[in-house]
């Protein structure tokens, strides 16, 4: 790594202050498990560390009326293991068991993973197809942001460079909704070949309302919205040309994981399966919210 | 500059001035000598650097090291008391768990840490929980029968 200067604020508001003061000349640090990989790759320098790995008051995972609230420092872990998250939103820690390894859901951050903005990563697709939205913090204020305007190109979000992520919200889903996650990797917890969340309501036997998001597919998560607009063949299922119309308007790269061509016909897999299993949950009623 | 750190490893207060770029890794190595923390990727892929933070797992190339002070960091060399080797020690020994050793001490670490919170795994648990430390010798058949002997114990 490069040197830099190490700055550890003692609270929310003294972070505000640092991140404000040095903006691009410095990156916010909580777990450090995205950034010190790229930091020992040389491929950003920056001036300054702001730790806010120690700002404890931001480790929480609390429900109202409306949902659940994560704070951005809770780690993987924590999410993973949370009696909280297992009763109210399942989904979530099945996809926090498949990221990485357990050293690093230990050390990591659910905030951090969102900010580093990889397209391939686990928790992005996933909270986008929970309608989640994002809180941050700035000297300027707080403001909310809706997940699926948060991830803007490939690494970066819609964050001004003095705003902190601070909170994430996730509302309960309308009564009869499924979930699913399936993820292809080469080996269990590793970056995914392809990736696909769901999200279905059903009404009876009529879908109502889809959402579908790839991961390792493009620039940022993507929405299949080709392949979403399938839901009302009124037969209560997907036909084979929806998960083919994800697979075509998918747009991976090739790399270490497989070649473009490769992962596409991955991607078709997947969403069959990821729709079928989101289904399978809405009818059994299982989703987990109990309004 | 370096800057002052504060830190309890194995039990015992130490101290060290680190740079702001060093991880727990270095500092672990090179200040304290604890070369059971082995240095294989030092990019967070092949676990020979795992530790116990607060008994928990963590990747110590992985770790700043000025973000740990106050906290109760673990190598192996702090699993054995005196006379006894860990349980999971000796049933590394029994089973013929390693060969060359090099993953050996994160394999241990990361398996004294899913045993305290999970007392009797499956295999498959186990599995997952050892995903994030790799072997090149053993193919891996060893260090999870070791592992499920200790877990049949409790």
């Amino acid at each position: 790594m490069r040197p830099f200067e190490f700055l550890e604020p003692a609270n929310l508001a003294e972070a505000c202050q640092l991140i404000s003061r040095y903006k691009d000349r410095a990156k916010l640090i909580a777990g450090g498990q995205s950034l010190l990989p790229i930091l020992k790759q040389r491929m950003i320098s920056p001036e300054y560390l702001i730790s806010i790995k120690n700002l404890h008051e931001l480790e929480y995972i609390k429900q109202n009326s409306s949902g659940i609230e994560i704070g951005a420092l809770t780690t993987h872990h924590a999410i993973e293991i949370s009696p909280l998250i297992k009763e109210k939103f399942p989904i979530l820690a099945e996809m926090e068991n498949s990221l990485g390894s357990i050293q690093i859901r230990n050390w990591g951050t659910i905030g951090g993973n969102l900010c580093h903005a990889d397209p391939a990563g686990d928790p992005g697709v996933v909270l986008l197809a929970l309608k989640a939205s994002v809180m941050t913090n700035s000297i300027r204020g707080n403001r909310e942001i809706p997940l699926d305007s948060f991830f803007v190109s490939y690494m970066e979000t819609a964050l001004e460079p003095d705003e902190i992520l601070t909170e994430i919200h996730i509302p309960y889903p309308v009564p009869h909704t499924g979930f699913s996650y399936v993820k292809e990797s080469v080996r269990f917890g590793e970056r995914p070949i392809a990736s696909a969340a769901a999200a279905i309501s059903i009404k009876g036997k009529n879908i109502k309302e889809a959402r579908i998001y790839l991961g390792a597919a493009g620039n940022t998560p993507k929405r299949a919205v080709k392949a979403e607009k399938y839901y009302n063949t009124g037969a209560g299922k997907f036909p084979e040309a929806a998960s083919q119309a994800a697979s075509d308007e998918a747009e991976p790269g090739s790399d270490l994981e497989g070649t473009k061509e490769y992962k596409k016909q991955i991607i078709k897999v997947i969403v069959k399966r990821a729709l079928s299993q989101a289904i399978a949950q809405a009818q059994a009623g299982s989703t987990g919210d109990t309004r | 500059m370096k800057k002052y750190l504060e830190l309890t490893v194995n039990g015992e207060a130490r101290e060290a001035y680190v740079e702001p770029w060093w991880t727990l890794q270095d500092v672990l190595r090179r200040e304290f000598g604890l070369f059971g923390v082995k240095s294989g990727c030092e990019t967070g892929h092949c676990g020979s650097c795992t530790i116990l933070i607060d008994g928990k797992a963590v990747k110590s190339c992985l770790v700043l090291a000025l973000q740990v002070k106050d906290k109760k960091i673990t190598t192996i060399e702090g699993l054995a008391s005196k006379d006894n080797l860990h349980p999971l020690q000796k049933s590394f020994l029994e089973h013929f768990a390693f060969q060359c050793g090099f993953c050996t001490p994160g394999m241990i670490l990361t398996a004294k840490a899913m045993l305290d919170e999970n007392p009797r795994p499956t295999e498959e648990e186990v599995k997952r929980a050892l995903n994030g430390n790799l072997c090149r010798c053993t193919g891996y058949v060893k260090i999870i029968e070791a592992i499920l002997a200790v877990g049949d114990k409790q």
